[in-house]
Parts: C-alpha cells; sequence; structure tokens
C-alpha cells in the first residue's frame, strides 16, 4: 500500500486516489430501525404484560379435542373445495376458449354469476335450497318421469351448502386463472404437437398445462391461503370448522379473545405450511424454465453457511 | 410405407394442384401446382411475403387452403372428398395424416418442460404408442446422429439454439415420417451455428428422406437440392434443377432476388 503522506505524489494526483472508496452514509436508515425496534418492543412487552392475553387459556385450549376436530374440518374443506373448484375450473377455462360460441358463453355466464356475488349471500342461498326447491329428484326433464327424490332438507346438510359455497365460488375464479395460464403459451407449442400428430386433449395434458402451471400456480396458491381463511365465513351456517368450534367454546366460557388467538394461531400456522408447499410445487414446475433451478430453502442455508465459513462450494450449478 | 399404387402417379410424394388460400382478401397463394417425387429434396425461395412458408404448413393442414388439393404420397390432406366436394376432416383424422410428415419451425419450438430425450421420445410414445425401451434406444441412436449425444438430458434453455434446432429434427425423425417439412430452420440462428444444423440436413437428404425445405441459403439449395422452386406473390415463378434456376434465372423476379442475397 502506498505510503500515507500528506503532500501530492510525483505524478501530481490528489493521494485520495489510493483511500480505498466509502459507502454513501444513511442516518435515516438508523432512525428508521430505532423506530421499528421501539414498535416492535412495545407489542412484545404488551402480549407478556397484559394479562387479557390469558396465554394459560390459549396453551389449555390450543389442542383440545374441539378445536383440534375444527382444525380438520377447515383442512377438510379448503382441499375439497379448492380440488373441486380447480378441477371445474379447468373444464370452465377449456369451455371458455372454444371455438363453440354457446360453450363459452356458458362458461362466461357462470363465472360472471360466481365471481359477481357475495360469497356469504351464495352461502346462505345454498343453506337455504330447500325453500326454493323442497325436493330435488333425478328423472328425465320435462316428463315428470323421476328416479330419485330426496327432500332438499335432508340433501343439503350445511356441510354440503358450505361445499357447494366454497367450490362454485372458487371455480369460477380458478377458471380465469387456468384461462390466463394457457393463453399465456407460445402458439409454436400448438403447431410443434400438432405436427408430431398430438390430439387436442394430449396437447393440453403434456404440453400446454405443464407449461401453464408456472402461471397458474403463484394466483392458486393465493386462492388456496385464501379459501383457508374464507372457510370461516360458513360458521354462519353452523359448519363445526376451526372459527365455529373457537366459537362454541368462548360462547360457554366467555374467554372470547384467548379462543380467538387460539383461532389466529392455527390459521398461521397452516398458512405458513401451505405457504412452503407452494414453493416446492413452483420448483417443480420451474424445470426446463430457467437454466438452473433456484435452490430450496435448505440448499440456500447450506449454501450460505459454506461461504460464511469459508468453504469453498464445490460446484456453483 | 410401401404401399405401391394409390390412385396418383406412385413415385410422386408430395402433389399440390391448383392450391388457393386467402388471409381476409389478402390472397397469399394463387394457385401452386408441384409434384415431389420420393427421395427428392425440394427447396422453396423466395422473398418474404410471397407465399412459400403459407404452402409448407399447408402440406400438414396447419393451415387450412380454400380451393386446390394437396396429396401426400397419394392421400389428400386434411379433406375427406365425397360425391365431388371436399369437407374438412376432423381433427382426430387430421392428427393421423401429420404423423408421417415430420416438421421443423423457425423457432424450434421445443416442449421447453421437456428435456432433448423427452421431447424426442414424446411423439412414438405417446402419439403411436410404441414401446418406450425401443423409442428410447431409437431416440438415442438419433440424437447421436445430429451430433447431441451428450445432451440427453439437457433441457431446451440449456441449449444453443443450434442444438435446440438439431433436437427438433430428431423430434421430427424419431416418427419416422415419410416428409419432412422445414421452415426456415437457419432463420433464427447465430450465423456461426447454421452450419451444424444444415450439415445434419444434409446427412438427411443423403439418406434418401423426401424434404422440402423453405430458407434464404442459396448456397445449401444449390448443394442439396434436386429441384428449386422460386416463388414470387404466391406463384411459382419459375422451378426447376437449381443448377438451371440459380445459375441461369430466366424470371426477372428471379433475377432481381438472386442478385439482392448473392451479394
Amino acid at each position: 500500500m502506498s505510503p500515507h503522506s500528506s503532500a501530492p505524489d510525483q505524478t501530481g494526483q490528489d493521494r485520495t486516489i489510493h483511500q480505498p472508496i466509502r459507502p454513501a452514509r444513511h442516518p435515516g436508515r438508523w432512525v428508521a430501525i430505532a423506530f421499528v425496534v421501539l414498535l416492535v418492543a412495545m407489542f412484545v412487552n404488551t402480549l407478556i404484560t397484559n394479562p387479557r392475553f390469558e396465554w394459560p387459556v390459549v396453551a389449555q385450549y390450543f389442542t383440545s379435542g374441539t378445536i383440534l376436530l375444527g382444525v380438520q374440518r377447515t383442512l377438510e374443506l379448503t382441499a375439497i373445495a379448492m380440488l373441486s373448484g380447480v378441477g371445474l375450473g379447468v373444464v370452465l377455462a377449456v369451455m371458455r376458449l372454444s371455438p363453440n360460441p354457446v360453450l363459452s358463453s356458458a362458461s362466461w355466464l357462470f363465472v360472471w354469476f360466481f365471481r359477481g356475488s357475495p360469497l356469504l349471500v351464495q352461502l346462505l342461498l345454498w343453506y337455504n335450497l330447500s325453500a326454493l326447491f323442497p325436493d330435488i329428484s333425478l328423472g328425465i326433464p320435462f316428463t315428470g318421469v323421476e328416479f330419485i327424490k330426496i327432500d332438499a332438507n335432508v340433501l343439503i346438510t350445511p356441510y354440503l351448502a358450505a361445499l357447494l359455497g366454497l367450490g362454485l365460488n372458487e371455480a369460477a375464479y380458478s377458471a380465469e386463472i387456468i384461462r390466463a395460464g394457457i393463453i399465456s403459451i407460445d402458439h409454436g407449442q400448438t403447431e410443434a404437437a400438432q405436427s408430431i400428430g398430438m390430439s387436442r386433449g394430449r396437447l393440453l395434458r403434456r404440453v400446454v398445462l405443464p407449461q401453464a402451471m408456472r402461471v397458474i400456480i403463484p394466483p392458486l396458491g393465493n386462492d388456496t391461503i385464501n379459501m383457508l381463511k374464507m372457510s370461516a365465513l360458513v360458521s354462519i351456517i353452523a359448519v363445526p370448522e376451526l372459527l365455529f368450534a373457537a366459537q362454541t367454546i368462548y360462547s360457554r366460557t366467555f374467554e372470547t379473545i384467548p379462543l380467538l388467538l387460539v383461532a389466529v394461531i392455527w390459521y398461521l400456522i397452516v398458512v405458513s405450511v401451505l405457504s412452503a408447499i407452494q414453493y416446492y410445487i413452483e420448483r417443480y414446475y420451474a424445470r426446463g424454465a430457467s437454466r438452473n433451478l433456484p435452490l430450496t430453502p435448505l440448499q440456500a442455508l447450506r449454501k450460505f453457511f459454506g461461504i460464511r465459513f469459508g468453504a469453498r462450494p464445490s460446484t456453483a450449478r | 410405407m410401401s404401399v405401391e399404387s394409390k390412385e396418383t402417379s406412385p413415385r410422386i410424394m408430395v402433389q399440390a394442384t391448383g392450391v388457393r388460400k386467402s388471409f381476409g382478401p389478402l390472397e397469399v397463394l394463387k394457385g401452386i401446382d408441384l409434384a415431389l417425387p420420393h427421395g427428392e429434396v425440394m427447396c422453396l425461395l423466395g422473398q418474404s411475403g410471397s407465399g412459400k412458408s403459407t404452402f409448407l404448413r399447408c402440406i400438414n393442414h396447419l393451415e387450412r387452403i380454400d380451393f386446390g388439393r394437396i396429396r401426400v404420397d397419394g392421400d389428400l390432406i386434411g379433406y375427406n372428398e365425397k360425391n365431388g366436394y371436399l369437407r374438412e376432416m376432423h381433427e382426430h383424422e387430421i392428427a393421423r395424416q401429420r404423423i408421417h410428415i415430420g416438421m421443423v419451425f423457425q423457432h424450434f419450438n421445443l416442449f421447453p418442460h421437456m428435456t432433448a430425450l423427452q421431447n424426442v421420445i414424446e411423439g412414438p410414445i405417446g402419439v403411436k404408442r410404441e414401446k418406450r425401451d425401443e423409442v428410447r434406444e431409437r431416440a438415442v441412436a438419433i440424437l447421436e446422429r445430429v451430433g447431441l449425444a451428450d445432451k440427453l438430458d439437457a433441457y431446451p434453455r440449456q441449449l444453443s439454439g443450434g442444438q435446440q434446432q438439431r433436437v427438433a429434427i430428431a423430434r421430427a425423425l424419431a416418427m419416422r415420417p415419410k416428409l419432412i417439412l422445414f421452415d426456415e430452420p437457419t432463420s433464427a440462428l447465430d450465423p456461426e451455428l447454421v452450419s451444424d444444423v444444415l450439415d445434419v440436413m444434409r446427412d438427411l437428404a443423403e439418406s434418401g428422406m423426401t424434404m422440402i425445405v423453405v430458407t434464404h441459403e442459396i448456397a445449401f439449395a444449390r448443394e442439396v437440392a434436386d429441384r428449386v422452386v422460386f416463388m414470387a406473390d404466391g406463384e411459382i415463378v419459375e422451378q426447376g434443377r437449381p443448377g438451371e434456376v440459380l445459375g441461369n434465372p430466366k424470371h426477372p423476379q428471379t433475377q432481381a432476388f438472386l442478385a439482392k442475397v448473392l451479394v
């Protein structure tokens, strides 16, 4: 390194030429950090010192039978509503893209109705379906011939009403997501598939949908998380899911806040797990889309510490 | 495919008669007539917009034609003839015809979510329902033949343009087609990668594959083609042996085009 002399060197250059370049100062950042730390400290303090949180009660009910059954019901509702919703969504998306104007308009109409009216209202409509159709029967239309006839009150249980409401609503939303995914695929893919004699169905299954997944999965993950939370709405038609379970307990014990906290914590846990699953699904469908697959969190961690501890990462790929 | 006698003359692979096609008010093919015998290579030349790519795409019915007939190995493509008029075939019938007609695109159009090998075996296994082991063996051999023995498990995005185009040729070959259509196969490639692809195509031509190539590679046409067809404004203005058409063009438009290309 050059000696520190206050005089300019022989070439007449300023001596600062030899000084390392320093990053800019950001005093504002320190103020912001202090402010955020203060807020977090206040929040943690109130969590600990405010006795009305009643943490012992939270702990007591966290794994109680009623709550766990509620969690299970919530997961069930979410899974069935999402699966049937996305399945129907694929059909609706394909219908919407069909050259047949009747199919395409029917799909549009479906989406228009189920996306256009509030989910809560739809749930109440399904729940009260028996007021509109007292009996539901299977037969030949317009002939009066009936094979099976069931009292709507028996057939449409609150649970089925919840599934219908959530599932059909999801179908409308996912139809648009899937349609967006399908039309995002370059037409050259279709032509290449046709040129090797692929049928329309196989083209969709093997070529278009696997690629469209990259576009479809993130918003569908969003929908799944949304669905998990929206399923709390069905507590209004007395389906014993997580929120309803918490409500039944606190209506008895009046420990409202701690039981709502139990529900919130469970929702957060499930959402975290779902987010992790989504990450891995996205990674799976990324194959071929980028030159190298993104690292899993575990690999990223290993790489991070590998560099920290000076171990040379053997192959960067 | 040694069905000897069909109604049209047996040695003709591609026969086009009076093929016309419009996009809206614009007529892009104004009555194309040509015949290509088995095992020959035809290069289609002409300026952009002359209709050569459109015509090529009509041969495997990626484009509908408005009038005329296209026969491949005696079979009418895309339409059924009944009582003197034509009716378009169902999707699955057209798909069955396309099995015998390979196609290589300007932008490769490989399936990006499949490896090179998966791209090549997809057709024979998924469409022709052939046995996986046999197809795999054959696909590996084909990929070796196009010089990609070490890229079997590479995804298209990990390959250069020239390598991708050779995978695309392998994908077409794996279907054991009677005929392969090439739609400007080297136009999207960097100049230094063009020769790799042309070498593979030359090799194919020498092995007796019937090929129609839309191209701007005059040198390739001169060397490999059995006949050269020059198109302008939706019509064939000149055709014949490459030596005649390229060496001694008669039509002024061919002369003008070649003057521009062969600087």
